[in-house]
């Protein structure tokens, strides 16, 4: 059995850095560790994961690969599944990881636990910690078919340099055109400068207190002063001041930034299962009873109108 | 058309969640359907009111609590529904097995399902269904169009928004920003109860994830909190501990 394999969540030759968080990850498990990147034009990438500690790095690149495909993709790894016979597999939790993952479990009838936020691989068992109910609870589970499959989620371990061979191996390209089913007619990139709400290191957040498109607009000035994602609270997504892909809570997305700072955000239970394993929590907000300030690392009792320029101002000093 | 809509009873969003001899305690908790499947519901239902869909047939796989998952969504407007009976201890594997052996007798061109469960948060049963039945899927979508045997499917995506094309059958995973769900009325709450269900057993399968232990996370406990201080002094004592202690990087 050939250790763990880490599949690289990449686009456009763009890794994402969960990607080096779980090879950093999976070389303490004492197994061979392998990356494994598909796409087309990617042989480039496979110099990257070697400083991390990948010992293989399987490369399939064809026109087949060049976006993401379930079809393609599963058909792929299942051939070089079969081949090399890795002891468990990791992917990302995005949505292209979280829908690969899915598809392949059944396919090799075995099971996968997905947004994980620890795990321990040896001698083919793998027992990971999942949040449930949006992380209001934790689950220690234990893959029992195989290959062990999960998805991890985005920050939860430290991405850390060591050596590995880095070893270039071309699998055989098992996936044709016929594989594919789902055609992509369009893929429209979202237009920000600020990244990824689910990999940002900060988040500023704007709730029911921004009032309006105003509110919200210091929100983002905030959070461009710190090279922030900027999230939301479910009312300040139903009111349409930010996109539903910005809510943070239950129904959004589960951030795990370095500093989340809550601005006019009352802290409902929703929302705190969202964003409350943020390492550091700073909320500014008119209502000293609200109970964002009982997760709160650092609290202001204020007006986020007034708080928020001064607090830029100072930043810059 | 047959449209058929995945439902799974959970708790409601704003419940607290408490341990009670080391599992899950449901005591006094209120169950709601999944707001995810809710979503699925109410776009089957759209698809009936446009004329694209004859039927809209409902199936939850669970306890019998799952029988009023089913009766909210036939109150809402869904015609049938079928109530899988399995344990709950079945994992993302068997109970993906088991509803695709329901569908597999219903054959129908379209299975919508929430793209997540607000509980477990596994996201991975509408897909494994899809595998099973060996048909196509699109996870997450936003906006659906059908037209000459195929659905078009706007879908939220790593980094952007994706459209997608696949063929009918197809297995379709909605994200909650897809439509806004009816409340069901009361003249729908009292065509529910005379709706029909069928009851049927779970086709038999073994887990593949064993639960080891639940715990909760470790409680965020309150840190400095700042009252009755002007703006300005509030926001230079925040400043000084965003950079000194958290240590930001100011652009």
């Amino acid at each position: 059995m050939a250790g763990t394999w880490v599949f690289v969540d990449q686009r456009d030759g763009n890794i994402r850095k969960v990607t080096f968080e779980m090879i950093s990850k999976a070389k303490k498990f004492g197994d061979e560790v392998s990356a494994v990147v598909f796409g087309k034009g990617v042989e480039g990438l496979a110099s990257e994961f070697a400083k991390y500690g990948a010992d293989k790095v399987y490369v399939a690149d064809a026109d087949v690969f060049a976006e993401y495909n379930t079809g393609a993709y599963v058909a792929q790894i299942t051939a070089m599944i079969n081949e090399y016979k890795p002891n468990a597999v990791l992917f990302a939790h995005t949505f292209n990881g979280r829908d690969f993952a899915s598809r392949l479990a059944q396919k090799l009838e075995t099971g996968l636990a997905t947004d994980c936020i620890d795990a321990e691989i040896s001698a083919g068992k793998g027992v990971f910690t999942r949040a449930i109910y949006a992380g209001k609870a934790l689950a220690k589970v234990e893959v029992t078919g195989e290959p062990v499959l999960a998805t991890i989620r985005a920050g939860v371990w430290d991405v850390e340099e060591s050596s590995g061979a880095g070893e270039v191996v071309k699998p055989a390209i098992a996936a044709t055109d016929a594989d594919v089913y789902q055609t992509i007619k369009e893929f429209i990139p979202t237009v920000s400068a600020r990244p990824d709400l689910t990999e940002a290191e900060v988040v500023v957040s704007g709730g029911r207190g921004c009032k309006g498109p105003e509110g919200i607009k210091l929100v983002e000035q905030l959070a461009d002063m710190l090279g922030a994602a900027v999230g939301g609270s479910r009312a300040s997504v139903d009111s349409g001041w930010l996109g539903h892909e910005l809510q943070v809570g239950q129904t959004g997305k589960v951030v795990n930034p370095n500093l989340y700072i809550a601005c006019g955000i009352s802290g409902a239970i929703q929302h705190l299962a969202g964003m409350s394993s943020s390492k550091f929590i700073a909320c500014i907000n008119t209502d000293t009873e609200a109970p964002i300030f009982n997760v709160s690392d650092f609290g202001v009792v204020g007006d986020l109108f007034k708080v928020i320029p001064v607090l830029c101002e100072e930043l810059k000093k | 058309m047959k449209v058929l809509v995945c439902v799974k009873q959970t708790f409601d969003t704003e419940a607290k969640i408490e341990l009670k001899d080391g599992k899950i305690s449901d005591a006094g908790i209120n169950l709601i359907m999944n707001p995810y499947d809710e979503v699925a519901v109410e776009g089957g239902i759209q698809l009936k009111e446009k004329k694209l869909a004859d039927e809209v047939v409902v199936v939850s796989a669970g306890s019998d609590k799952a029988m009023d998952a089913i009766r909210t969504a036939l109150a809402m407007g869904a015609d049938r529904g079928i109530l899988v009976k399995q344990d709950t201890a079945a994992d993302e594997y068997a109970r993906a097995v088991a509803l695709a052996a329901v569908m597999k007798e219903e054959n129908p061109d379209i299975i919508l399902a929430g793209h997540v469960a607000a509980d477990d948060g596994s996201s991975q049963v509408p897909t494994r269904i899809a595998e099973i039945l060996g048909l196509p899927h699109v996870n997450v979508i936003t906006n659906l169009e059908l037209a000459d045997g195929k659905a078009v499917c706007t879908s939220e995506a790593d980094g952007g928004t994706l459209v997608t094309e696949v063929s009918l059958p197809a297995v379709i995973s909605c994200q909650v920003s897809w439509n806004e769900p009816r409340y069901p009325s009361m003249k729908g709450i009292m065509q529910a109860k005379k709706k029909p269900v069928a009851t049927v057993d779970a086709a038999a399968a073994d887990n593949k994830v064993a639960i080891l232990e639940y715990s909760l996370p470790p409680a965020k406990s309150a840190g400095i909190k700042i009252e009755d201080a002007e703006p300005a002094e509030a926001a230079a004592k925040l400043a000084d501990w965003m950079k000194n202690t958290v240590k930001v990087e100011v652009k």
